[in-house]
C-alpha cells in the first residue's frame, strides 16, 4: 500500500514537472486527485484494509495528496509568475507618445493676482465687500476730501454720467460705504473696476481694476500700516522683499505714503525691468484722514484708521511681465493659455 | 517744476551732496525728485583756449589751421567753421575728451570721444566747439552764433574749465509736486524742504525797499471788481526802462530750467515766478488808457488777441485785467496784444496779482490758452507771496539797471489772508505714527520749514504758503517726513479679531469660474462700456428695453459711450478677436455686470447684474454649453430641475436653437446659437454658443448647504420604454411627465435612444428612456413598479405618443 501510494506520488510529480501550461497542472489535479482520481481510488479501496490499519492508511494518503498539493501549487505560481512576466513584457508602451489631456480652461491673470491679494488679506481677517461701479459723486469725491472743484475732479479724469453720478474713479468710495455702516472694528479689502479718462494704450486702459483696503479701529497707527503692507509685500513677491515708504498726498489719508517695493527681478541692484532704480512703485496708502472719518460718522478721537489702494493690473503686469496691457482686455487665447 | 542744484545751492549755500544723495533724501522726505540731467554728464576735458594764429589749409577751401593756447600748451585744431578769429576765446575739447553731440543739436548717448587725428593730411589735436556739441542750445545760450564755434567772453580765463565757466556744471533736477504744496512751485519753497531735509541753513533772497521819491499812484489806479476772483492786486511802475539782455547769472538760472533767456524785463518777470512761484505780468503804461486798472469779469461774445496774436472767445466768467476803455489782459493766463512790452517802452507797468484757482483753470480750459502762470494760479496761491515778489522784481530791476523804479506799490487787498493755528499735541501725534519722539525733536522739524510755535498755546502758527496745514494730522506728517517714514517702526494692528472672508456672492462668482474652467472655458475680460451701434448688431429691435442705457456724458468716442446692458456684445468681440486670428476650439467665460437704469433720465445709481457669460465656437455644440450650465447649477446646490424654454424670443438667437433657462419658474438666464446674420456681424465664421446666467437671480437657491443622504442599499429596477412621438413635442415634456407621474419610488430616468429617419412615418419621431425606481427601506416588487409605470404609459399616450413594444 505504502509502495503504491508512494508511486502514485511520484508519478504525479514528474507528470506536474512535465507540464508546460495550467491547462496541463489541472489535468495532473484531476487525475491524481479529483473524485474519479488515483488518490481517490485508494481510499475508496480502504474498505479492503484491515480495520486497525485503516487510520495509518488514512494518514499516509492524506500526507501524498498534500504532497502533491504542494508540489502542484508550487508549479502553479512558478508557471503563472512565467506568463505575467511574459505578458507584462509583450505589454510595454512608449511613454513618450502625446499626452490624453481634459482641456480645461484658464483664469485671467488678473483673477490670479486678485486672488493672491484677497488670500492674504483674508487671512489676516479681512473681509471682502464690494460697492458699486456707478456711483454718486458723494461717494468718489465729497466724502474722501475731495471738494466739488478739486482739480482730481476735471472731467479730463473722470467719466460723468449726470453732475452727481460717475463711473468710479477708484475703489475708495467703497471706503465710505463700508464705514458709513457704522460696524467697527472694520478690516476690509474691496477689490473692483474702476475707470479714468485715459486712451488706450500699451501701459493705459480707461477701465481697469484697484483692490481698496481699509482698517479701522482704535489706536491703529502708521506703524501699522507700515507692518501690514510689508508683510503683503512679501507675502505677495517673496520673502526677501523690501519696502520703501515715501511721503504724497492723497485728499483722504494724511499722513499719505507711496510705497515701492524692492525689484523682485533684480533684487534691488537695478535692471531694465525698476529702470535702474532697484524699486517699483506698487501703491498709495496713508492714515484715514481724520475729516473722512468725521463725514462717516465715526468720532476720530476715539477711532483711527489706515486705507491703501492698488492697482490689481499693475501688481499683474509687473508679476506675470505682461509688456501691454492691452492684451488684458483682448482675451486671445494664446494668451490666456499661459497662465 | 524743475530747478538746477546751483539754484538751490544759492539759497541754501552749505548743500554739498551729489545729485543722487539729493535726489533719495528729498523724495524721502516728501518732495519726489522724478529725475535728474546732469548737464556735464557727456563733457570731458573740456577747457577755455585762445586762437593764437588761424592759416589757410593747404588743401580745403572750406577749412583752416588754427593755433590754439590752452593754458599749459599750445595744439594745433583744424576747424571748418568760419566764425573764428584770432584772439577768440573758444571752449576746446582736448585729445581723448568728450563732447554731448553734434553741432546739428544731435546728442549721442555717453558722448563723443575726440581723438587726434589728421584733416586732410594736417594734424588736429582736439576740437573747438559750437554750443550744441555742448549739449545746450543757441536758445538757452542766446549769444551762441547761429551756426559756429561759441566764442566767450573776453575775460574768460585761458585753461579753465570752460565747463564750469558757461555753468554746465550743474544739474536740473525734475520734480512731482503735489497739489497740496502750491509753495514747491518755486525755487525757493524747494530750498526750504532742501534746507530742512538735509538740517542746513536757508537763507532766502533778501528784498530790499526800492523806488524813487515819485508815487506810484500819480501813474496808475487799480480797482478790482471781482474780489472773490482777486482776492489780491499789486501794481507798481517802473520808468525810463532800458531794454538790454539780462547778465549771464540769470540767462544761465532761467535757461538751467528750460526758460529761454529773452530780454531784462521778460526775464526778470520768469526768474520772479519760478523763485517765488508768483507768475507776473508787465504792461506797457503808455498803452493803458485813462491810467487806470479795472479787474472785472468779461461778457459773453467778447473777442481779445493775446499777445501770442491768437484771437480768444471769451465768456462772463473769464476774469480780465482791462484799462480805462477796453481789456487789455485774461487775468493769470495771458496778456494781450494791445498792451505788450515792445523794445520802445518807456514806461512799464508790473502787475503781481492773486487770482481764485478753480476759476483760472476753468477759464483756462474753455478759452483754449493754457500757459506757466495759468497752470500756477490754478494752483491756488498764496496772496501774501504777491507784495514779496513784486517787490523782488523792482529790486532785480535795480539791480539789472533795466529802469527807474517809481516808489511805493498800489496794492488792492480786501481780506488779509492770515495764518492758520494748529493745536498742538506731541503725545497724539506719536499715538498717530507708532512713534516716541520728542516735543522738542518735533518743533525742531517745524522751525526749519517756517512754522512758528505759539507755546503758551500750545498752536503751532502754519505760514499762509502752508494752505495744507489745518490739523494735528496735517503736522503729524510734517513730523513723520522729517523724522523719515523708513524711520518709523513696523508693527501688526491688534485689538479685537475680525474674520477674514469672502461674501457669498463672491464665493458663487469662484463656483462659476472653476466650473467653467473645468469645461474648458478661459476667462476673459471686457470693457464695461460699448458703442450704441452693439444693439444694431445684435439684431435688437428698436424698442428693445436692452436699448435704456445709462449714458456718459464725456465718453473717450462714441464706441466707449454707454454703459453696457447685455455682456454678449463684449463676448462676441472676444470670440471674433480670435476667430479672426484663427485660433481654433475657442471657449470663454466673463463674470462683469451690466447696467441697468432703474428710471431714465437717471436719478439713482442704475442696478448693476453680475452675468455669467459663456461663449464657444469649434468643438461642442447647443448641448455642451447646456452640460457647463447643468454642472454649475449642480456645483451650487441648486437641486431642482432646470427647464428649457425654447420660446426665449432671443434676436440675436438661432430661432431654432434657443432657450430659456428656468428653474424653479423663474427665468435665470438663456442660452443658445448665435444667430448666423450675428455671427456675420461680428465676423465669426463658424457657429457660436453663448449662455449667460443672470447671477443675482440664482443667488436666492444657490446653497453650500449639502445633506447626506445614504448610499443605496436595496436593487434597482429599470423599465426601459420606447415611443413613437409626435416631432413637435419635446422630450422635455416626456420627461415632465415621467417626472410627474413617476411616483416615490422613481429613482432617475435617461434619455437612451432619439431618431427620426425612414423606418418612422412621417412626422414622428422614435424616442427611448430609461427609467429606473429604487426604493431607500425594501427591494421593489413588479407590483410598485407596474403601477408607477401605467400612470406614466397612460399620461404619455394622452399626449398622442405611441408606445413601441
Amino acid at each position: 500500500m505504502k509502495d503504491k501510494l508512494e508511486q502514485i506520488k511520484e508519478e504525479a510529480i514528474a507528470q506536474i514537472q512535465a507540464a508546460d501550461v495550467p491547462e496541463k497542472l489541472n489535468e495532473v489535479r484531476v487525475k491524481f486527485l479529483g473524485k474519479k482520481g488515483e488518490l481517490t481510488a485508494v481510499l475508496k479501496g480502504m474498505k479492503d484494509v484491515a480495520p486497525e490499519d485503516r487510520p495509518k492508511v488514512g494518514q499516509l494518503v492524506n500526507e501524498t495528496r498534500a504532497a502533491i498539493e504542494n508540489v502542484l501549487e508550487e508549479s502553479k505560481t512558478m508557471m503563472e509568475k512565467v506568463l505575467r512576466e511574459a505578458k507584462l513584457k509583450a505589454e510595454v508602451i512608449d511613454v513618450t507618445l502625446p499626452s490624453k489631456k481634459n482641456t480645461v480652461g484658464h483664469r485671467h491673470p488678473n483673477t490670479i493676482a486678485l486672488e493672491e491679494v484677497e488670500r492674504i488679506f483674508v487671512g489676516m481677517g479681512y473681509e471682502v465687500v464690494e460697492g458699486p461701479e456707478v456711483e454718486y459723486d458723494l461717494y468718489n469725491f465729497e466724502k474722501l476730501n475731495i471738494p466739488a472743484d478739486h482739480p482730481a475732479k476735471d472731467e479730463q479724469d473722470t467719466f460723468y454720467i449726470n453732475k452727481d453720478i460717475v463711473l468710479r474713479t477708484q475703489t475708495s468710495p467703497v471706503q465710505a460705504r463700508v464705514m458709513e455702516q457704522g460696524k467697527l472694528p472694520i478690516r476690509m479689502i474691496a477689490p473692483g473696476r474702476v475707470f479714468r479718462y485715459d486712451e488706450v494704450d500699451a501701459t493705459h486702459s480707461p477701465s481697469f481694476h484697484q483692490i481698496e483696503g481699509l482698517v479701522i479701529d482704535k489706536n491703529i497707527s502708521f506703524a501699522d500700516l507700515k507692518g501690514t503692507l510689508e508683510v503683503f509685500a512679501k507675502e505677495l513677491f517673496g520673502p526677501e522683499t523690501k519696502t520703501k515708504f515715501r511721503p504724497h498726498h492723497f485728499p483722504f489719508t494724511e499722513p499719505s505714503a507711496e510705497v515701492d517695493v524692492s525689484c523682485f527681478k533684480c533684487g534691488g541692484k537695478g535692471c531694465r525691468f525698476c529702470k535702474g532704480s532697484g524699486w517699483i512703485e506698487i501703491l498709495g496708502c496713508g492714515m484715514v484722514h481724520p475729516h473722512v472719518l468725521e463725514m462717516c460718522g465715526i468720532d476720530p478721537e476715539e477711532y483711527s484708521g489706515f486705507a491703501f489702494g492698488v492697482g490689481l493690473e499693475r501688481i499683474a503686469l509687473l508679476k506675470y511681465e505682461i509688456d501691454d496691457m492691452r492684451l488684458l482686455y483682448e482675451n486671445d487665447i494664446r494668451f490666456l493659455k499661459q497662465f | 517744476m524743475n530747478t538746477s542744484l546751483s539754484w538751490i545751492k544759492a539759497y541754501v549755500p552749505d548743500l554739498d551732496v551729489t545729485a543722487q544723495e539729493y535726489t533719495d533724501a528729498m523724495t524721502l522726505s516728501g518732495t519726489k525728485v522724478e529725475g535728474f540731467e546732469e548737464l556735464d554728464a557727456d563733457l570731458e576735458n573740456i577747457v577755455i583756449g585762445q586762437i593764437e594764429k588761424i592759416d589757410k589749409h593747404p588743401d580745403a577751401d572750406k577749412l583752416i589751421i588754427c593755433q590754439v593756447n590752452v593754458g599749459n600748451m599750445s595744439v594745433q585744431i583744424v576747424t571748418g567753421a568760419s566764425n573764428v578769429h584770432e584772439g577768440d576765446k573758444v571752449p576746446v575739447v582736448l585729445d581723448g575728451g568728450r563732447v554731448a553731440g553734434g553741432h546739428d543739436g544731435s546728442k549721442t548717448p555717453g558722448g563723443i570721444k575726440i581723438k587726434k587725428g589728421k584733416l586732410r593730411g594736417i594734424e588736429s589735436c582736439g576740437m573747438m566747439c559750437s554750443i550744441e556739441e555742448l549739449g545746450s542750445t543757441k536758445d538757452m545760450y542766446p549769444d551762441a552764433p547761429d551756426n559756429g564755434i561759441y566764442i566767450m567772453p573776453t575775460d574768460a580765463e585761458i585753461g579753465a574749465s570752460a565747463i564750469e565757466a558757461l555753468g554746465l556744471n550743474d544739474v536740473v533736477f525734475e520734480y512731482e509736486v503735489t497739489s497740496n504744496r502750491v509753495d514747491c512751485y518755486s525755487v525757493i519753497g524747494i530750498a526750504r524742504e532742501a534746507a530742512a531735509t538735509f538740517r542746513k541753513e536757508f537763507i532766502p533772497p533778501v528784498v530790499t525797499e526800492t523806488g524813487n521819491d515819485e508815487d506810484v499812484n500819480d501813474y496808475i489806479k487799480v480797482s478790482v471788481e471781482n474780489t472773490d476772483l482777486c482776492p489780491r492786486y499789486c501794481a507798481r511802475v517802473v520808468k525810463n526802462v532800458k531794454i538790454g539782455p539780462s547778465p549771464e547769472w540769470m540767462q544761465r538760472r532761467l535757461a538751467s530750467v528750460g526758460i529761454r533767456p529773452i530780454n531784462n524785463l521778460v526775464d526778470i518777470t520768469n526768474y520772479v515766478m519760478e523763485e517765488y512761484g508768483q507768475p507776473m505780468h508787465a504792461y506797457d503804461l503808455d498803452t493803458i488808457s485813462g491810467r487806470q486798472i479795472v479787474v472785472k469779469t468779461a461778457q459773453d461774445g467778447d473777442k481779445f488777441t493775446t499777445l501770442d496774436g491768437q484771437e480768444r472767445n471769451l465768456d462772463s466768467d473769464v476774469l480780465m485785467i482791462c484799462d480805462g476803455e477796453k481789456q487789455i489782459g485774461i487775468a493769470g493766463i495771458m496778456g494781450g496784444e494791445n498792451s505788450m512790452i515792445t523794445d520802445n517802452v518807456q514806461t512799464m507797468l508790473f502787475e503781481a496779482a492773486c487770482f481764485d484757482g478753480v476759476n483760472i483753470r476753468k477759464s483756462s480750459k474753455r478759452v483754449g490758452l493754457r500757459t506757466d502762470a495759468s497752470g500756477k494760479f490754478e494752483k491756488g496761491l498764496d496772496p501774501n507771496n504777491a507784495k514779496a515778489a513784486i517787490d523782488r522784481a523792482c529790486q532785480l530791476v535795480e539791480e539789472l539797471g533795466a529802469g527807474e523804479v517809481v516808489g511805493g506799490t498800489v496794492d488792492v487787498y480786501g481780506k488779509v489772508k492770515e495764518p492758520v493755528r494748529v493745536p498742538f499735541d506731541a503725545d497724539k501725534i506719536n499715538a498717530m505714527l507708532g512713534t516716541e519722539i520728542s516735543e522738542a525733536e518735533m518743533l525742531g522739524y517745524f522751525e526749519k520749514i517756517g512754522l512758528e510755535y505759539d507755546a503758551e498755546a500750545k498752536e503751532v502758527i502754519a505760514p499762509t504758503f502752508r494752505h495744507d496745514l489745518f490739523r494735528l494730522a496735517d503736522l503729524a506728517e510734517e513730523v513723520a517726513r522729517f523724522y523719515g517714514y523708513d524711520n518709523i517702526p513696523t508693527t501688526l494692528p491688534n485689538g479685537e479679531a475680525t474674520t477674514g472672508k469672502l461674501s457669498f456672492k463672491l464665493r458663487i462668482e469662484e463656483v462659476a469660474r472653476n466650473i467653467a474652467e473645468f469645461c474648458g472655458f478661459s476667462q476673459g475680460m471686457t470693457y464695461s462700456f460699448e458703442s450704441p451701434k452693439v444693439f444694431d448688431k445684435l439684431l435688437l429691435p428698436e424698442d428693445s428695453p436692452l436699448r435704456q442705457t445709462v449714458n456718459i456724458m464725456n465718453p473717450l468716442g462714441e464706441d466707449y459711450s454707454i454703459m453696457r446692458t447685455t455682456s454678449l456684445n463684449g463676448m462676441l468681440t472676444s470670440l471674433a478677436t480670435n476667430y479672426n486670428r484663427r485660433n481654433k476650439d475657442v471657449r470663454l467665460y466673463e463674470l462683469g455686470n451690466i447696467y441697468l437704469p432703474k428710471s431714465l433720465p437717471l436719478t439713482e445709481l442704475p442696478e448693476e447684474r453680475m452675468q455669467f457669460t459663456l461663449g464657444m465656437y469649434g468643438k461642442g455644440d447647443f448641448f455642451s454649453m447646456k452640460g457647463v450650465v447643468e454642472e454649475f447649477f449642480e456645483k451650487i446646490g441648486m437641486d431642482k430641475k432646470e427647464t428649457y424654454d425654447p420660446n426665449a424670443g432671443k434676436p440675436y438667437l438661432h430661432p431654432g436653437r434657443q432657450a430659456n433657462i428656468v428653474y424653479d419658474g423663474k427665468i435665470i438666464g438663456y442660452l443658445g446659437e448665435i444667430h448666423p446674420e450675428v455671427a456675420d456681424n461680428y465676423g465669426i465664421g463658424d457657429r457660436a454658443y453663448v449662455a449667460v446666467i443672470d447671477m443675482p437671480e440664482i443667488m436666492e437657491y444657490a446653497t453650500f448647504d449639502r445633506k447626506y443622504s445614504g448610499i443605496a442599499k436595496y436593487p434597482a429596477v429599470t423599465r426601459d420604454i420606447s415611443m413613437v412621438v409626435p416631432k413637435e413635442v419635446l422630450v422635455g415634456e416626456i420627461e415632465n411627465v415621467i417626472q410627474k407621474k413617476g411616483g416615490a419610488y422613481l429613482e432617475s430616468y435617461g434619455l437612451f435612444d432619439l431618431y427620426e429617419g425612414e423606418q418612422i412615418k412621417a412626422g414622428f419621431k422614435s424616442v427611448a428612456y430609461s427609467i429606473v425606481f429604487r426604493a431607500k427601506d425594501k427591494t421593489l416588487e413588479e407590483a410598485d413598479v407596474s403601477a408607477a409605470m401605467k400612470k406614466i404609459l397612460k399620461a404619455l399616450e394622452e399626449m398622442g405618443i405611441e408606445l413601441r413594444q
